[in-house]
């Protein structure tokens, strides 16, 4: 434990950046170790570590701290983010360790995301490598602006001032590419401790601080704007006298009295007072966790974004966004995904990829998908507007990461840009016949009744005796099939999973007019993925939509093989087949499960037009 | 840029925004409470996270019917405050057993009444954020662990497969079945804690503090004699010596230092010039090296 007093210096977030070989936990050991913030028991478990590790009683390494992990060990490397804590006299730090492989981009980006600040390594023998400018590039995606180039191992070259000198200058040349402005290089020696927190005495022609001093000294200002900001995590209404809205401030900051926008939207507020648990408060700035009221009831939940009336945050539905990819599936395109952006989560699609960036040469790629540690710079569309800043000015309000609708997976981090300008320009024109009208007049429910289940599993001939049934009854339907949309509509499409992505969500949106328009649809495709069926039903409102399973096995499909497609499909003449060389996921809670090889097609309709009849009776008296 | 926002001010508002995300997100929010000096420290951010409304949030302690009587008095105290609900759960299988880290050792005893008893309350209550006191800086596994830590239906921990986790957005979303778990004191230190509690005046357990208590010397620990329970061994004899306690758990498993520090700043001051590592005292962790993650992935907090 290190002297001074940590409970009014300041906080530094940084992280490490380097390979295995570069000494990155070996740099990273020996200012823990200097710091004094090592123990005397942890000091002994890393020697009794090196020891069984290296069979030597002589060397005590570093690296064994920071690895936590038993594969980290194994293997030896590092897989995961570790943080490692220690005041100085000046200042407390937060240090993000992080791996170097690039299949762990991931991970380092999760590490650079909270910090202000990258120390990256270098080795003097190597000069400038690959993963340096893949380090400094990701460093630079998640808004880092300051680097401190350690040009490391310098006891190896000799301490050579020329070799020094020369890595320090490619290095600033390549971090000005990469848009980063200030980089602090030094030379130093993890092993022999040169440079790290006390100055070297083998080289002389150093005259800069060293390690520690700089990360004491360097000032870092926390990204984030000027104009008053919080999302509102938490509605606090204790009893029917209070009505608080809690958040974490994102920007500039707030007084009593000061006039306040709720966002997305135009409604208008005072703010009464700032409360936290230690008493009122005349004024609070951006960090702080408050509770604030307002003057007048306004219907705010959690989500919104509490702004400067004056100068709110622009808003936005569509966006130019740098995605890294992190999930383990590939990104598809169209498909839906759950947004999070500061406290709201909407639904969002990628509507195109403009190009990959290849991470180690930042090169442009062409792509059509995005593969695990990927950087795509993509245009995204969002099914409700959100207030937001470009991460260059807030990291809270312009960062964003995708979850997967199925998984729940964390599958993107994202860097909002700025908003494409349809957004802005394309408004919903206000009708006023609406949904309800229509349907009164047609004397129904309007409904969608969407059948996914194999090709050949029954799903059109069902659909079709099932219109008959309520035509006959007067109801007012449609049957949108998937295989005739595909002679008009969705003519361009083909049959790869980001086609088939596409495919879905068209018919899910033209389902979504029909019923709009009063009537009863009945779609009828493959619909293979569990995320389009979601993004399918989320377009509906509740009750009105009704997914049915129509469940043949593989091998009844393909014994009955009425168009002669399995054949084709297992002789290889036809690729993407479905059940046969691409997936189909299962229903996990259909609304119905129609299993086909129970009974006859007439009494599973039977059964289904019953209960559609039930259901679509306004009077519901069937 | 705000000179009087200090390193403790950004770690408590980074806690009470965890604290609200969990409240807004999760349907059976549960606080774990250890009765320690960091469980302390977490009850008093939740109350702050939540003002003026009374912490919406239960307790949860997991008794395994060994620890210090001083702390039992001490929850039962806190509970008496009235404004936060507490429940308590023992493991009646293992007190059937008759489990007793003083026959069976600190494995058995640890895994039975801690972490069979812990996943029995979590699925009992249903809950599906069970949110702790764990620290980074306490052990090298914690310290690779996000801050929401997904469990699977198990209440298992996979280390190798962990959510990418960004700023402080976070994911929350999981399937029926599964859980998180949650440390809002992740990036606090053990001397960020002592900092916070004297700042602040947080009670803690009167174990922390020096004072001349009845110990036993067993396997190079300091075992204090709580209650009759324990069974001297042959040589063993008990001494009255000044002695505190920098962590807490079960008596028998937990070793005191010997210290003259009786105050906080006695103790703070003590812990600044201290050489040896908080979690030395705890016998569970005298295991190989890499134990607290193989208890981790088997649902130990």
């Amino acid at each position: 434990m290190a002297a001074g007093d940590a409970s009014t210096h300041s906080l530094l977030r940084f992280i490490t950046c380097g390979s295995v070989d570069d000494g990155k936990s070996t740099l990273l050991g020996r200012l823990l170790y200097d710091v004094g913030t090592l123990a005397d028991d942890q000091i002994e478990a890393l020697r009794r570590d090196s020891r069984r590790q290296h069979q030597s009683d002589d060397v005590l390494d570093f690296s064994l701290l920071t690895d936590g992990l038993d594969a980290e060990r194994q293997q030896g490397i590092t897989i995961d983010v570790a943080y490692r804590y220690f005041h100085s006299a000046r200042r407390s730090f937060i240090v993000a360790d992080c791996p170097g492989h690039e299949q762990y981009t991931r991970n380092m980006a999760t590490g650079a995301s909270n910090t202000d600040l990258a120390v990256v390594l270098v080795d003097a023998r190597k000069g400038l490598l690959t993963q340096t400018r893949r380090h400094t590039y990701i460093c630079a995606l998640l808004g880092i602006r300051k680097v401190v180039l350690a040009v490391n191992k310098m006891d190896l070259v000799d301490y050579s001032q020329a070799v020094y000198e020369s890595i320090y200058a490619d290095y600033r040349e390549l971090a000005s590419q990469l848009g980063i402005g200030a980089v602090y290089g030094l030379p130093v020696s993890a092993l022999g401790g040169d440079n790290v927190s006390s100055p070297s005495i083998h080289m002389p022609w150093y005259a800069g601080s060293t390690l520690l001093d700089i990360l004491e000294t360097i000032s870092v200002d926390p990204v984030q704007s000027a104009d008053f900001r919080m999302p509102v995590q938490w509605v606090n209404r204790p009893d029917q006298n209070f009505r608080g809205f809690a958040g974490t401030i994102c920007g500039g900051r707030i007084r009593a009295g000061d006039e306040v926008v709720v966002q997305p939207g135009t409604h208008q507020a005072r703010v009464a007072r700032i409360i936290t648990a230690t008493g009122e408060m005349p004024e609070a700035h951006a960090g702080q966790a408050v509770t604030l009221t307002l003057d007048r009831e306004i219907d705010i939940s959690r989500g919104d974004v509490i702004a400067d009336a004056v100068r709110p945050a622009p808003e936005a539905d569509q966006f130019a966004a740098h995605l890294l990819w992190m999930g383990d599936e590939a990104l598809l395109p169209n498909r839906s995904y759950w947004l999070k952006i500061g406290t709201r989560t909407v639904n969002a699609r990628v509507t195109s990829i403009k190009h990959k960036v290849d991470v180690n040469t930042q090169a442009a790629l062409a792509a059509h998908r995005l593969a695990l540690n990927e950087v795509g710079y993509c245009n995204i569309d969002l099914d409700h507007p959100v207030a937001f800043e470009a991460y260059a000015t807030n990291h809270v309000l312009g960062g964003f990461i995708l979850i997967d609708r199925h998984s729940h997976a964390t599958v993107a981090c994202g860097m909002l840009d700025f908003a494409l300008h349809r957004a802005t320009n394309v408004h919903w024109q206000h009708l006023d016949i609406n949904k309800q009208a229509r349907a009164r007049n047609k004397g129904q429910r309007p409904r969608c009744v969407w059948f996914t289940g194999l090709s050949g599993a029954g799903k059109s001939t069902i659909a079709n005796l099932l219109e008959r049934h309520l035509n006959a009854r007067g109801y007012h339907t449609y049957v949108l099939d998937g295989d005739n949309l595909r002679h008009g509509l969705n003519r361009d499409l083909g049959f790869t999973a980001e086609a088939r992505v596409e495919n879905v969500r068209r018919v899910a949106e033209v389902a979504h007019l029909m019923v709009d328009a009063g009537l009863i649809v009945l779609v009828c495709v493959i619909s293979p993925f569990e995320s389009e069926r979601e993004f399918a039903r989320g377009l509906f409102a509740e009750g009105e939509f009704m997914e049915v399973f129509v469940d043949t096995p593989l091998e009844e499909c393909e014994r009955r093989d009425a168009k002669g497609l399995y054949r084709k499909a297992r002789a290889g003449e036809i690729s993407n087949f479905t059940g046969i060389d691409s997936p189909y996921e299962v229903p996990s809670a259909p609304d119905v499960h129609l299993r086909t090889s129970g009974g006859s097609i007439e009494s599973l309709v039977e059964v289904l037009a019953k209960r559609l009849i039930h259901d679509s009776d306004p009077t519901g008296a069937g | 840029m705000n000179t009087s926002f200090s390193h403790l001010d950004a770690l408590e508002a980074e806690s009470i925004h965890i604290f609200r995300e969990v409240m807004a997100s999760f349907q059976r929010p549960v606080m774990l409470y250890s009765i320690g000096k960091d469980s302390s420290v977490l009850l008093h951010v939740l109350r702050k996270a939540f003002y003026p409304a009374p912490p919406p949030i239960p307790l949860l302690h997991v008794d395994t019917t060994w620890k210090f009587r001083e702390m039992i008095a001490f929850r039962d105290r806190v509970a008496a405050a009235g404004d936060v609900r507490l429940l308590v759960h023992i493991n009646e299988d293992g007190i059937r057993q008759g489990i007793s880290p003083l026959v069976h050792g600190a494995t058995v005893h640890t895994d039975v009444m801690k972490t069979a008893a812990l996943k029995q309350a979590l699925d009992k209550y249903r809950f599906d954020a069970a949110i702790g006191g764990a620290r980074r800086d306490e052990e090298k596994a914690r310290a690779k662990e996000r801050v929401f830590s997904f469990r699977n239906a198990q209440h298992h921990w996979d280390p190798k497969r962990q959510r990418p986790e960004l700023w402080s957005v976070y994911n929350t979303h999981i399937h029926s079945g599964e859980s998180v778990r949650v440390f809002p004191l992740s990036n606090w230190t053990e001397m960020d804690i002592w900092r916070y509690i004297q700042r602040e005046n947080i009670p803690v357990v009167p174990l922390y503090f020096a004072c001349e208590r009845p110990v036993v010397q067993r396997e190079g620990s300091l075992i204090m004699v709580d209650d009759d329970r324990f069974v001297l061994r042959a040589g063993e004899k008990i001494e009255i010596r000044k002695v505190r306690f920098r962590t807490l758990g079960c008596y028998p498993l937990t070793g005191a230092v010997e210290s003259s520090a009786d105050t906080l700043d006695a103790v703070i001051d003590e812990m600044s010039q201290s050489r040896s590592s908080e979690r030395q005292g705890r016998v569970i962790d005298h295991d190989p090296s890499a134990s607290m993650e193989r208890k981790k992935q088997e649902g130990y907090f």
